[in-house]
């Protein structure tokens, strides 16, 4: 509840608590509480940090590195990093840099948006299945049942059959591939963020302090949105990051079945899949994308961390 | 509960009906061939094509194709494979054991992984233990699942040369050695996909734990004396295993199916490559099958999993 | 090469001036079939060699089990099913034709007592039947003797529309005759200068009459034997688990003798190309993986650990980009890529000649396919030795720049040639796999730097090399400006391999996209020629046809050849297996045997 003393760390007694001092006289709003406690959450500043570098040099790299991604230079094949190509070069001699960050625009877009969808709607869905129950949370489940028993990639080829042309003639082949890719792969992960937020929300309604709220005549609106979801976003947090890193390997795969970008377009997934069988001789090939792979999720997963302990004074700092 | 049950029982029927209508009109919809091989052996001439189509039905309209299809199923027969001309069943039942054996251990493991680290790390929230288990986890989801596999094979079969990594379903040795060598070959194909599945529940386990560890009752349940090892088990571990219910019951559907890409790198004859290669074959009677079961798991598991969460915290109700 | 030349070689093999085996890869290089140049020697009267067997041990069985790897796992076992050559191979375990095709083109007898010739009086002089005699003594795996009814049942049974057979091209057209137990008859409606069909090879293997006559027609897909077959094979059915193994055990009746030399085969399936390389040449796990489509990089390193090797086998499909004679983007009566229409680009034959002239064969074939990819100018292939005259290839992006100004395409300010308000932009398709898509990123590069604008597409290979008449992006569609894919010659002959350019078989929404001219390239001449060769009985005649319309293809430079593609397998170190590039790859599964 806002405003509590914070308990104190399992186990361990005497140490002072944290944040709120008898003269502290000043009013502060939530929001001004939620951003002091943020900032005082290191990793979380640390993963802003790394995901404002990374996302700053992927949008500008490519002016201050202005070397061309599709070079061929069969003299240069599968070389080291080196002055003349930092990161190394691929088994075509294309320049491993040039590559990631123009591809990293494209896999750092598409990581974000679909899991941007997935945790929008499974959020909105399973707040709503967890707070109506009945004949309304009963349907919800049998869609939610519905898409997991879809078969990915028939439905896959259906759409992008279906509806490339289309998009295609309306908003040109990147932005209508873009458009395509984020729609399936976010619309193949937000069942599992309803079923874990309808799960959280069966489980907080019952409460005591919502129950309290309900006792004092709060809507429902308020209750989910004051005091259920803030509590609720544990796991919608962890699923965040895992849908960041799954779309952008997802991405990858929907190319390896010719279904996503053009087969030259080096997104970090395409890369990492096509050095997949050269690791025994030049593994910086596989482990560059890999790495950059990694820190994205790390970073988001920092951010996600700082956002709900900030939102919840109960948290750990 | 019970008449919820109840309620909930009697919807699997059409849900399940309801679910396999989508299923056969996305399939019917979707482009390919089963014949596509043919299109390219100018051997054949394209009336054996026409007459192949014709002999399967595949020119009939879909809700003819479904309507059949529904009337078979409930007669116990699953449909004939186009691919390979045997029966659908038999396909199916050919894989399970092995299916089970390796995907099925996995998720055992990934469980055995995820639970006491995801606790042991949530009890001491960001010291070197929890750092460490972090940054493992985050290792383990963001590389996928065929770049790890093929690290494994690189550092056990090829230049330790310790396991083989094709798996053979039928190994011609008896007593111990048989034993030992669907060990050997089980064992780099379950912990990829195990390590894979339990770093990211170790991410949800964590969570779920941090969540409950700093309410009232457990700092009461302390309070009285006693031991923490008892308070974590009895008293947080039950609490928060709602979303880890959720997760398990989410992802066992996947055993039948699934686990696609580990089943192609290791040639495990699951019914993960079953269906992947049917797929591209575009045999759809075997695609129909397998996602119908599998549609019939989700649909029961999940059932599962919301009478779990009334057992594991009774003020849950579905009024 | 004309065939006064072709008769002149002819005679120098006959005077012993030529050994065989080099006449045999002058027709190779030309672009023929080595079937078709033994076909020539034999109809001149060059007698046949039996070629000396390398087959060492002294005894049946003994070596083990033999374990190879076949990336797509057999589905079916009966032959007159099979789609695509997995199925062929595992149903080559247990099943044999009358004859099959060794490396040089040379007619092997499994189940004849002999091949038939002229001289013994099996083929007939106007080419209207050809004669079998049947070995005597084979045994079916169950104990039942082998005999020409099973011959005359496998023709009905492949014959019969009902069966909806896939070898049933071979078989509708003839009459088979039995002559006694162990002798048949096969009449042609006409002249038929390749005679080797029926019964011969991948589409020759040979069911047991007693276990399918009960299964005839509509029947036939529920024949147990289709799960269980029973062959003459040298190896016994044991298990089969479709789309991942096969497990056969010796044969102890075989009608060789001291054969087989393994006692037990598997045929696993499944994975990939790569990993099958390793499990072969790395690890030795197995002893033999199929079709290596990997890139000879990788494969040279992994030979270098010195436990298997990469065997390259002659054939002949060659991988080759067709330029599409019409318009993919404007739609005629209905139709995108009519042959009704021109392509506005491609009928100019500098832009023609520029893209041949844009393809880097010499960078793909080394960087790429090495060993397994040669770069070719011909259409029938042509290893790089014996380059005829009038066609070669030629990589030169100068060259093409000129070809290009000279004919008026000037460069706009984005860099793009245009002329007439008409842009040099071109979308290039093929299927998903890897070397290809390098292949793909190769001639882009080459193409940006000449001033073309080359979109890349590349499809799933289910749905790119389907017949689904819905779907856009097959290649026999073809709506899109140029895209690339190996043609394979699924049989020795040339005939049905050069009956792709034909306008006859222009694809079209008439034919429901099932025409094998996919170019939609037409030429009169071409049709002339192909005509003639399909009744011209003197094989060289034939030959110097065949080299004509070759040279006819290439000048049209509307098909761009790119690399010939032998095949490649990956053979454990000890094992010692006779291939060959014009039948399947366990057509002498029986001679294979491993060193001590």
């Amino acid at each position: 509840m806002a405003g509590s003393i914070p308990v104190s760390l399992t186990g361990r007694v005497g140490v002072p608590p944290t944040g709120v001092s008898p003269t502290d006289a000043r009013r502060v709003s939530p929001g001004a509480e939620a951003w002091r406690r943020f900032k005082r959450h290191r990793l979380a500043l640390a993963g802003a940090v790394i995901l404002g570098v990374i996302a700053l040099a992927v949008l500008l790299g490519p002016l201050a590195w202005p070397v061309p991604i599709n070079e061929i230079d069969f003299s240069a094949k599968l070389q080291g990093p080196s002055w003349k190509h930092p990161l190394g070069t691929d088994d075509l001699g294309q320049d491993l840099l040039a590559r990631m960050l123009y591809g990293g625009r494209i896999s750092l877009a598409v990581g974000l948006a679909a899991m941007f969808i997935a945790v929008v709607a499974g959020t909105l869905v399973g707040a709503i299945a967890g707070m109506s129950r009945g004949r309304v949370d009963a349907a919800l489940m049998w869609l939610t049942d519905l898409f997991l028993s879809l078969p990915q990639l028939p439905l896959l080829l259906l759409m992008i059959y279906l509806f490339r042309d289309a998009l295609k003639s309306v908003v040109g082949i990147e932005t209508g591939t873009f458009i395509l890719i984020v729609a399936v792969i976010g619309g193949f992960r937000w069942m599992q963020v309803a079923r874990l937020v309808r799960g959280q929300f069966l489980w907080l309604r019952e409460k005591e302090f919502v129950e309290a709220a309900r006792a004092l005549g709060a809507s429902p609106a308020r209750q989910v949105f004051r005091h259920i979801l803030p509590n609720a976003l544990g796991p919608v947090i962890v699923a965040g990051t895992i849908d960041v890193a799954a779309a952008i390997i997802a991405e990858s795969t929907l190319s390896f079945l010719g279904l996503g970008f053009p087969p030259d377009v080096p997104t970090w997934g395409r890369i990492l899949y096509d050095a997949k069988d050269h690791l025994d001789i030049a593994a910086h090939w596989a482990l560059i994308p890999g790495a950059a792979i990694f820190l994205t999720v790390l970073s988001i997963n920092y951010l996600g961390d700082g956002l709900r302990d900030a939102l919840d004074p109960r948290r750990v700092i | 509960m019970g008449k919820y049950l109840l309620r909930r029982l009697l919807l699997v029927i059409p849900s399940v009906l309801g679910i396999s209508v989508v299923l056969f009109t996305v399939l019917a919809l979707a482009p390919g061939d089963p014949f596509e091989e043919l299109a390219t052996n100018p051997n054949v001439p394209a009336e054996v094509r026409a007459s192949l189509r014709a002999q399967f039905g595949l020119d009939d309209p879909v809700a003819t194709r479904y309507l059949r299809w529904v009337g078979s199923m409930v007669q116990g027969d699953w449909g004939f494979s186009f691919a390979s001309r045997v029966d659908v069943d038999t396909l199916i039942l050919q894989r399970i054991p092995v299916t089970l054996l390796i995907i099925g251990s996995s998720q055992v493991l990934a469980l055995l992984i995820a639970l006491p680290v995801g606790v042991y790390a949530a009890t001491r929230p960001y010291s070197l233990f929890d750092q460490i288990a972090n940054t493992l986890a985050f290792i383990g989801f963001s590389l996928p699942t065929f770049f790890t596999g093929i690290l494994f094979i690189l550092l056990f079969s090829i230049t330790l040369g310790w396991l083989p990594f094709v798996y053979r379903a039928d190994i011609s040795a008896t007593g111990w050695l048989w034993y030992w060598e669907h060990f050997k070959q089980a064992l780099m194909p379950v912990t990829v996909l195990g390590l894979f599945q339990g770093a990211s529940w170790t991410r949800y386990v964590r969570s779920a734990v941090l969540d409950v560890i700093r309410l009232d009752y457990v700092t009461t349940a302390r309070a009285k004396g006693l031991s923490e090892r008892v308070v974590v088990v009895k008293h947080v571990v039950r609490n928060a295993l709602i979303p880890v219910v959720t997760l398990v019951a989410l992802t066992m559907p996947a055993v039948f199916g699934g686990a696609i890409v580990t089943e192609q790198i290791f040639r495990v004859p699951g019914i993960g490559s079953l269906l992947i290669s049917a797929i591209l074959a575009n045999d759809t009677p075997v695609i129909m099958a397998v996602t119908f079961v599998f549609s019939c798991l989700v649909i029961l598991f999940n059932l599962l999993a919301d009478i779990l969460y009334g057992w594991l915290d009774p003020r849950i109700t579905y009024r | 090469m004309d065939e006064r030349q072709l008769r002149e070689l002819i005679a120098q093999v006959k005077a012993g001036r030529m050994s065989r085996r080099r006449f045999i890869h002058t027709m190779v290089g030309l672009g023929l079939t080595a079937p078709l140049a033994a076909q020539m020697l034999a109809y001149s009267g060059v007698a046949q060699a039996q070629a000396a067997s390398a087959y060492k041990p002294t005894r049946r069985g003994g070596g083990g089990a033999l374990k190879m790897l076949w990336w797509q796992g057999a589905t079916l076992l009966n032959p007159h099913f099979a789609v695509g050559t997995k199925d062929q191979e595992g149903c080559r375990i247990f099943y044999e034709p009358l004859a099959a095709w060794d490396a040089d083109g040379n007619l092997v007898p499994v189940l004849a007592a002999e091949i038939p010739s002229l001289e013994n009086g099996g083929l007939a002089r106007d080419g209207m039947s050809v004669t079998w005699r049947l070995k005597k003594g084979v045994q079916w795996h169950d104990g039942a003797p082998f005999t020409a009814d099973d011959a005359l049942f496998n023709w009905e049974f492949a014959a019969d529309p009902a069966t909806a057979a896939t070898t049933s091209g071979s078989y509708k057209e003839i009459k088979v005759d039995k002559i006694d137990s162990h002798s048949v008859r096969v009449r042609f409606g006409k002249p038929t200068p390749y005679w080797a069909d029926p019964f011969v090879g991948t589409v020759g293997m040979m069911v047991p009459k007693h276990l399918f006559d009960a299964y005839r027609g509509a029947k036939s897909r529920e024949a147990p034997a289709n799960l269980k077959p029973v062959g003459t094979g040298p190896y016994k059915f044991t298990d089969f688990k479709p789309g991942d193994m096969v497990r056969g055990t010796l044969n102890p009746n075989y009608h060789l003798p001291n054969r087989p030399h393994f006692d037990s085969v598997e045929m696993k399936g499944g994975g990939d190309a790569v990993s099958a390389a390793r499990a072969v040449i790395q690890t030795g796990e197995f002893d033999y993986a199929w079709n290596m489509q990997v890139e000879d990089e990788i494969l040279k390193r992994l030979e270098a650990g010195g436990k298997g090797r990469a065997v390259i086998t002659q054939g002949a499909n060659i991988e080759h980009i067709p330029l599409n004679a019409t318009d993919p983007w404007t739609e005629v009566d209905g139709e995108r890529a009519s042959v009704k229409s021109r392509h506005p680009l491609f009928s100019d034959p500098a832009v023609r000649e520029a893209m041949n002239l844009l393809v880097d064969r010499g960078a793909v074939q080394e960087h790429i396919y090495g060993r397994t990819g040669v770069a070719t100018a011909n259409f029938l292939n042509n290893p790089s030795r014996f380059r005829s005259p009038n066609t070669k290839w030629e990589f030169s992006v100068d060259k093409a720049n000129q070809v290009l100004e000279a004919a008026g395409w000037k460069r706009g300010p984005d860099g793009i040639r245009a002329k007439d308000g008409r842009k040099l932009k071109l979308v290039y398709q093929t299927s998903i796999n890897a070397p290809r898509q390098k292949n793909q990123a190769i001639v882009k590069q080459a193409c940006q730097k000449a001033g073309i604008d080359v979109e890349l597409k590349s499809v799933t290979a289910g749905v790119y090399f389907s017949s689904d008449v819905a779907n856009p992006d097959t290649y026999t569609k073809f709506f899109c400006d140029m895209q690339m894919y190996t043609t394979t010659m699924p049989q020795p002959d040339p005939e049905r391999f050069m009956n792709q350019f034909v306008s006859w078989e222009a694809a079209s929404k008439a034919n429901k996209w099932q025409g094998r001219n996919i170019s939609r390239w037409r030429s009169e001449e071409y049709d002339k020629t192909y005509r003639a060769a399909e009744s011209e009985l003197d094989p060289v005649k034939r030959a110097a046809l065949f080299i004509r319309m070759n040279d006819l293809v290439i000048a049209g430079r509307h098909i761009i050849p790119v690399v010939y593609r032998p095949r490649v397998s990956a053979v454990a170190a000890k094992l010692n297996a006779p291939l060959s590039g014009w039948d399947n790859d366990l057509w002498n599964l029986r001679d294979w045997y491993k060193d001590a």
